[in-house]
């Protein structure tokens, strides 16, 4: 057992318990929370408005404006500015709440890399791109999908607006200290299964509550194969299996993926970080107070058919029958999503009909994501509308660079403009009620991408996959080797 | 904010699980830059037809006895998904004060705390005691952490103690911190 003495943890000590202790400005006591220091705080335009109203009735200052990053991407329009200047707004309200972060930011001094900025995205890929998120760092964001950010070993984790508030003014939040998970990851994956397949069956396996109170680790070896932007995939959905976080221990593939990023610290500073960057993996014989173990050496593309992330079965499988669940409540929870999505329990979920794809997101809007996706669409047609949104500009201009959006674009795909587009449906890209979509995002919840929509999370190859099928298709047999 | 130290009010019983924050306020209410008013988006999608505004007269929001009810009995896992604090905002708005579940995701929780919402989790026998009679009388007493059950019976639930203070006393979590400056001011120095 590690024993606390004045909130720091003692003996072999996790990467969670390393980041925590490194950043505890008062100790947690039976009456209080931990103060907890942060290094980091992103930021858009949804959830931060009436964080800046509680300053200012407050009459506060932003106490670190330098550790506070800004950009705009769910009210965002992916379609291009029109000839005169304007921005194509879906409707008024997304135009003031864009308006508002831009005023807020002069206010206040803060970075904001809005609309019409080259370095603009969605903040879980801009964040990582700026070179700002980096291991051993606390970092937060009004987003749940903050998570992402572990992928460095940072703890990176959603916060509301009151702690958005608590944020700006302090640079501090109140906090328990969450329980440790470790997610095993026994075996390797299979030519053709990506990272997206991976945190699909971990959360099946799991369940969408199943790391509620914990900060999940991934570890082992499938886990230290994945690229950068397959362990951001990874992390991206802790909390989709509920985590307050998840993390993955930095090693060489981090440093090399932040090195000379602008924000990453340069010469005797680089090395020096990377130094103490060394010391973040979690010792041996460090306690997690659970392990989960998943065997991944069977995986195969996995996709959702129901209203939670953790309702996902293998591109080959069949639909579950609620007559075999558990207990009555898991039956109820079971028929009500087959209801919604109007789908039969028994079928294969092969060939079911797809009226649109959505390519992007924090999960999978970048440059790898649209690699995989163009690999399958490359010299093919698609069936259904497909929207391909890359992450951020960084990610659009290097896919432009390589020639991905001309194989989209001559596949009959809409190359957009920057955004969380159709994830969340805030900006006007939305399905309409009853349609299929096969979307590379992470929540498939009754209506998330428009009122009746009905969608299915998987892989940028899946999801190409479905687009130029006009089906659900496995991605395996379209592409080779 | 209201302290709060006691809700007494009958519940309403809303059994699924994994009620996720999509559902408590779809994303298309969060495009607003305050916090008013946003009860009238709660649970839109279940509670109206398509139109947005015809109510559906199944869905128990629009039945005549959960008028006025401040208690909401919702199924394992409530609030799950994304971390709009609309959520609760829309909550709180419409009337509730308390919401019971077996389990209550960990964003919505810190949320709804914030908000004075007071996030409950009962065993899943006193929870299947509630969920069993809607519209029940119930009261929640946050100083001894005990719901009264239909049978009469007090199930306790567990509160970390600040928040307590803090729901009981109406007073917000800046505050306290704001008083730290000069543990923050130490503490950025010696790094």
């Amino acid at each position: 057992m590690t024993e606390k003495t004045e909130g720091k943890s003692q003996g072999p000590r996790t990467l969670f318990e390393k980041v925590w202790d490194a950043h505890v400005v008062r100790p947690e006591t039976p009456e209080t929370p931990a103060v907890l220091y942060v290094d980091l705080h992103l930021m858009h335009e949804v959830t931060s408005p009436q964080a800046f109203s509680t300053l200012r009735e407050r009459g506060v200052k932003v106490r670190r404006p330098d550790r506070t990053l800004a950009t705009t991407d769910h009210s965002t329009p992916t379609l291009p500015r029109l000839p005169d200047g304007r921005w194509p707004f879906f409707d008024a309200q997304n135009a003031a709440q864009v308006a508002q972060i831009e005023q807020n930011a002069k206010d206040f001094g803060i970075e904001l890399h809005g609309l019409g900025d080259p370095q603009q995205g969605v903040v879980h890929v801009f964040g990582p791109e700026m070179g700002a998120t980096q291991p051993g760092m606390t970092v937060v964001c009004g987003d749940s999908h903050t998570a992402t950010h572990g992928a460095f070993g940072a703890l990176a984790f959603g916060i509301g607006t009151s702690e958005v508030g608590h944020v700006l003014a302090t640079q501090c939040l109140l906090q328990r200290k969450a329980r440790s998970l470790a997610i095993r990851v026994e075996g390797s994956l299979a030519k053709g299964v990506s990272a997206k397949d991976l945190v699909l069956a971990i959360i099946a396996q799991i369940g969408v509550g199943g790391g509620t109170g914990h900060v999940m680790e991934f570890v082992g070896p499938a886990v230290r194969g994945l690229t950068m932007e397959g362990r951001m995939t990874l992390c991206n959905m802790a909390i989709e299996g509920g985590a307050r976080a998840g993390l993955v221990a930095p090693d060489d593939a981090t440093f090399q993926w932040l090195a000379g990023k602008p924000r990453a610290p340069k010469g005797a500073a680089w090395d020096a970080a990377v130094a103490q960057w060394r010391k973040l993996p979690s010792d041996a014989g460090a306690r997690y107070d659970r392990e989960v173990t998943v065997d991944v050496s069977r995986l195969e593309p996995m996709i959702t058919f129901g209203t939670n992330p953790a309702q996902g079965i293998p591109v080959t499988g069949v639909i579950p029958d609620p007559a075999a669940a558990k207990d009555a409540a898991a039956r109820a929870t079971l028929e009500g999503a087959l209801r919604y999505m109007a789908l039969a329990p028994g079928k294969p979920i092969l060939g079911q009909k797809v009226d649109v794809v959505f390519v992007g997101s924090c999960t999978n809007g970048r440059l790898e994501d649209l690699r995989e996706a163009a690999r399958v669409m490359k010299g093919r047609k698609v069936r259904t509308r497909t929207l391909v949104v890359a992450g951020s500009h960084a990610v659009k201009k290097a896919a432009e660079a390589e020639g991905l959006d001309r194989i989209f674009k001559d596949a009959g795909a809409e190359w957009r403009e920057p955004g969380c587009s159709m994830c969340l449906a805030m900006n006007g890209d939305m399905l309409q009620p009853g349609q299929y979509c096969v979307s590379t995002s992470n929540r498939n919840f009754e209506g998330r991408q428009g009122p009746g929509g009905r969608t299915l999370l998987a892989s940028p190859a899946t999801a190409a996959a479905a687009a130029v099928s006009g089906a659900v298709a496995d991605p395996r047999r379209l592409v080779e080797g | 904010m209201d302290p709060i130290k006691v809700i007494e009010s009958c519940t309403v019983v809303l059994p699924r699980e994994n009620i996720d924050t999509d559902q408590i306020i779809p994303g298309r209410f969060l495009k607003v830059t305050d916090k008013q008013g946003l009860g009238k988006g709660l649970f839109c999608d279940w509670r109206f037809e398509k139109d947005g505004t015809t109510p559906k007269a199944d869905f128990v929001l629009n039945r005549p006895e959960a008028k006025g009810c401040a208690i909401l009995v919702a199924g394992d896992n409530f609030g799950c998904g994304s971390s709009r604090e609309h959520a609760p905002w829309a909550l709180t708005d419409y009337g509730f004060r308390a919401v019971i579940s077996t389990r209550i995701a960990d964003i919505f929780r810190n949320n709804a705390l914030k908000n004075g919402l007071v996030p409950i989790v009962l065993d899943p026998v006193a929870h299947a005691k509630l969920v069993a009679a809607p519209g029940a009388s119930v009261r929640v007493d946050l100083g001894t952490q005990t719901v009264t059950l239909p049978d009469g019976s007090a199930a306790s639930f567990p509160i970390d103690g600040f928040s307590k203070y803090c729901l009981m006393n109406g007073v917000d979590e800046l505050g306290f911190l704001l008083s730290q400056e000069e543990a923050i001011a130490t503490f950025e120095a010696q790094r």
